[in-house]
């Protein structure tokens, strides 16, 4: 057992040990603290673990630190889905994970043995696009084109999750349906970035979609 | 090609393809995942090894030693970079401060290490392992503090009359200071690079808007010679200015590769981006204007203080006061100081953004003084000439059609002047305005087309596309000029293989890069029509044949017997200096501010634009709506914010850098007047990808002070900065 006192101790250790450029000779980290510095640095843990992506698995023996992002990106060669911020700030990474949206920078892929993973390369491809991509198109809702694997995978994501009843931050009445309407595409589309500022194009490209399925 | 006199007809005027809204051609691609971006290339490159940058800790001083024990022992490091083994390196022609620091520093987060490594995870986390012991030094990091030290730079100072002498004999007299401050381009593609050596060549896939300015620096800062140096560039997630120039993440991959003898990729951390990179700077403005009772302008002045690292320019924010408005007498000056952060450099609209942030404020401010409706005000004092030189006409300048048109569309007329009157609920509501004006500049740009024996043209240019939707206006203009359909043309863009094109940057891409396809094109069909035995002069391309009289034969015939290549580069005279060739146009934005609150919602914004022809109506409109998206941003919440002690932006990231999100903006309209200028080019284009945001933030600000009555002068208008003077909640 570590007492409150231990925990300090080692706290600071850590912080010490990972810091760079920190006077090493400051303090002596403790003996935990350099277990802990030295397995962040130490021969890399390896896992097995099997993805189904796009309806195909993949068996893939993996450093544990490798998120699903990188996964899908160095190992599987899936470069649709993209890093912009590696830290879950840009929505860019955006993948379906057995029917939810998450951001796959902040998943480590060990975590997703025999999930189904959908990526923007398993909505459809060029000669054969998905409505919602071919709405992208039409609706020019894009420009870089960077953001767009993630926007897409969140927009489907985002119909269902507003058929499936789920409320958001501008849902009127949180015990009712909420609306197919714009504000509620805008609030839950807002953790996928676009510096190219395509968001008016976006908006009416998932609306459109979104009012065919309903018909 | 030389473009020395006006255009006159010509086939882009037929119209049948360029100038008519069209989707992208690359968009299957792009919405698939399946366009390939700089980091990406792995089916060409197959087994990369991973570089991870390690960032100085302090913005100014030295490097006294660096230990490499633990990062060199751990687990799959292959080499690390550092400027001790790194070797000679230049200074590329388009930087300011050096790519790789030490033993000198210049500014925070300034490369000083690179780790290469078998995997991305093993070289992050040796990274982590780079210890670096500094001496700081002393450095100036506030701009505010440093107005005392700034020097006359940059090429915006201009006399004309006698200002103050004028401005002291005008009835009214207006003077206020504003300040805008450091904005990230924060494009959503971090910059990124592999370089692959085959023996003294270097082949960087990259992610950059000018090729050729990039091949050159490489190839100096390497201290190679140019021809051994590639770049390939065929998607590029957004620049804004940001990739104009080669950064850290190329020339680290070239150096890490050359050290393990292997491909290497290198991709900037977001983290380290913003102070790593470049960011547009922040000003100080002062604005004087006088007037004569009746709202002429006899006296304007516009001053810039501003700061960037030694050798660096300052941000231009004066340029458009040059020419925006008439008045006989004025004064431009702008000062810059030293200051030991982060390299400012261009970002979308250099000069143009910010300074019509606080020029169109003050245009409103005036108004209201004088009692004189916005648009009214900056019609009065409307000018077809150069201010500065009477004699040098506006090519073309409509820039009250633009404020008239929008003001109809938008329904200004019901806007109740007299600010903090209107209300809808809990939100007061405003409406503002601003105008819009960015210059045309035109580049020299060549390309070379192929006709195939199936028909097929190929466009090779280094032009890059950014976003802005070059393959799908060199497509339009081939297809236009060859007489094919979209389908019958292929585009290859961004390769230093390829001819030297304009490149992406100051809103010349567009026309020049077709114009350059034009030339290209013009020279294609002489020889196709050599070749099919017409008078070139005769010949008329259309429907995938050519005619001439009652003879009529496929185009691909020409080729039947061999490929016809032709390659033409398109040059300018002096129209550009006969004529002032800008782009014009005005911003309207509603918004309501919470009146207990502050809070600040955009609720309807428009733009209307004149900028000659435009040559897709599709693109030239996302560009706009993107514009006035980050005008948006700088408006209401983008402010790298300065450690004053350490110097360096404290949100380097985009958590704390915030730009909009869909929930910021509303359905955005956007109208293009009708025109062509045939002296800017044969495709009568102008630039419109940055005439967009400027105007757009002062728009935000006029509209936010008619609803609330509160007038911000320091940018972001947040409501922190409102709360204070906001009505009586009632």
């Amino acid at each position: 057992m570590h007492g409150p006192a231990d925990f300090e101790l080692s706290r600071r250790g850590v912080l010490i040990g990972g810091a760079a450029s920190v006077a090493a000779t400051a303090a002596a980290p403790s003996a935990e603290a350099q277990a802990a510095a030295s397995a962040g640095a130490g021969t890399p843990v390896m896992a097995s673990v099997t993805l189904k992506v796009n309806g195909k698995a993949h068996a893939l023996e993996l450093d544990t630190r490798t998120t699903l992002l990188d996964a899908l990106r160095e190992h599987l060669l899936l470069g649709g889905t993209k890093k912009g911020c590696d830290h879950g700030q840009c929505g860019a990474c955006t993948v379906i994970v057995d029917g939810r949206r998450i951001n796959s920078c902040l998943s480590l892929a060990v975590m997703h043995e025999g999930d189904a993973i959908t990526t923007v390369e398993g909505l459809g491809t060029p000669e054969k696009l998905h409505p919602m991509q071919a709405a992208f198109v039409k609706h020019d809702g894009y420009q870089c084109g960077y953001c767009t694997p993630g926007q897409i995978c969140s927009a489907v994501a985002v119909l269902d999750e507003i058929r499936a009843g789920i409320p958001s931050h501008v849902t009127g009445d949180i015990a009712g349906k909420p609306a197919m309407s714009a504000d509620e595409i805008r609030e839950r589309m807002s953790g996928n970035i676009c510096r190219c500022g395509a968001y008016s194009n976006i908006v009416e490209a998932i609306s459109e979609v979104a009012a065919r399925r309903k018909a | 090609m030389k473009f020395t006199t006006p255009a006159g007809t010509n086939p882009i005027d037929q119209g049948k393809i360029v100038g008519k809204p069209t989707p992208r051609i690359e968009g299957p691609l792009k919405t698939t995942g399946t366009a390939r971006y700089a980091y990406e290339h792995r089916d060409i490159v197959t087994n990369p090894a991973y570089g991870y940058v390690v960032g100085s800790a302090i913005a100014k001083g030295r490097i006294t030693g660096i230990d490499l024990r633990d990062a060199k022992a751990a687990p799959g490091v292959l080499a690390i970079v550092t400027a001790d083994n790194a070797g000679k390196l230049g200074k590329g022609s388009f930087n300011t401060a050096n790519l790789l620091g030490g033993p000198d520093i210049e500014h925070y987060h300034q490369a000083v290490a690179l780790v290469v490594a078998e995997t991305f995870e093993q070289a992050r986390a040796a990274a982590a392992l780079v210890r670096v012991d500094y001496a700081r030094e002393k450095a100036a990091y506030d701009l505010a503090a440093s107005v005392d030290s700034a020097v006359k730079a940059g090429g915006n100072n201009a006399k004309v009359g006698d200002f103050d002498g004028a401005f002291a004999a005008s009835p009214v007299q207006f003077d206020q200071k504003y300040t805008t401050p450091d904005h990230a381009h924060a494009m959503m593609e971090p910059h990124a690079s592999i370089a692959a050596w085959n023996g003294d060549k270097l082949q960087l896939w990259t992610s950059n808007q000018m090729i050729a300015w990039g091949q050159g620096d490489v190839a100096k800062t390497l201290g190679i010679p140019k021809e051994n140096v590639r770049l390939i560039s065929p998607f590029i997630g957004g620049g804004f200015g940001g990739k104009l120039f080669v950064r850290a993440d190329a020339i680290l991959a070239a150096l890490g590769a050359k050290a393990v003898g292997r491909a290497v990729k290198v991709a900037l951390p977001r983290p380290l981006m913003f102070n790593n990179t470049t960011h547009r700077p922040a000003t100080i403005q002062r604005i004087r204007i006088g007037t004569g009772q009746d709202g002429r302008i006899s006296a304007i002045a516009h001053e810039e203080w501003c700061g960037d690292l030694p050798g660096g320019g300052g941000e231009n924010s004066v340029a458009q006061t040059r020419l925006l408005y008439a008045g006989a007498n004025r004064l431009i000056g702008q000062k810059l100081a030293v200051l030991n952060l982060p390299e400012a450099n261009a970002m979308r609209a250099p000069g143009e953004a910010p300074g019509m942030m606080a020029l169109e404020i003050a245009m409103d401010e005036m108004a209201e003084k004088l009692g004189l409706d916005p648009i009214e005000f900056r019609a009065l004092n409307d000018t077809q000439v150069d201010p500065e030189k009477p004699e040098r006409p506006f090519s073309q300048r409509r820039l009250i059609e633009c404020m008239r048109t929008g003001a109809d569309r938008f329904g200004w007329a019901e806007r109740n002047a007299r600010p903090g009157q209107v209300r809808d609920g809990r939100w007061l509501v405003g409406i503002g305005m601003a105008a819009a004006f960015r210059n045309n500049i035109n580049m020299k740009s060549a390309a070379r087309v192929r006709l195939g024996a199936n028909g097929v043209v190929t466009v090779e240019t280094d032009m890059t596309d950014i976003g802005t939707g070059t393959y799908t206006i060199v497509a339009q203009t081939a297809a236009e000029m060859m007489g094919v359909p979209l389908d019958k043309v292929v585009v290859k863009l961004g390769d230093s293989s390829f001819p030297i094109s304009a490149g992406s940057g100051g809103q010349w891409g567009a026309n020049s890069a077709t114009a350059g396809v034009y030339a290209a094109c013009v020279k294609l069909r002489e020889a196709v029509a050599q070749k099919l035995g017409f008078n070139s002069d005769d010949a008329v391309f259309a429907g995938g044949k050519v005619r001439a009289g009652k003879r009529s034969v496929p185009l691909a015939d020409a080729a039947k017997t061999g490929e016809i290549v032709a390659e033409d580069v398109m040059e300018y005279g002096d129209l550009g200096r006969k004529f002032q060739q800008s782009t014009f146009g005005a911003h309207f934005v509603e918004v309501g501010v919470d009146a207990a609150t502050a809070e600040i919602r955009i609720r309807r914004m428009l733009a209307v634009c004149a900028a000659g022809r435009i040559l897709n109506p599709v693109s030239a409109r996302s560009q706009v709506i993107g514009a006035m998206t980050m005008g948006a941003g700088a408006a209401l919440m983008e402010e790298l914010a300065v450690d004053k002690r350490f110097g360096f932006f404290v949100n380097h990231d985009l958590a704390g850098y915030e730009v909009p999100v869909h929930a910021d903006i509303p359905h955005q309209e956007v109208i293009f007047l009708d025109e062509t200028d045939p002296t800017t080019s044969p495709m009568k284009a102008k630039g419109v990808g940055e005439l967009g945001i400027c105007g757009v933030g002062a728009a935000v600000a006029n509209a936010i002070y008619n609803a609330t009555g509160v007038r911000v002068r320091d940018y972001p208008v947040t409501l922190d900065k409102l709360l204070e003077g906001m009505p009586e909640y009632a």
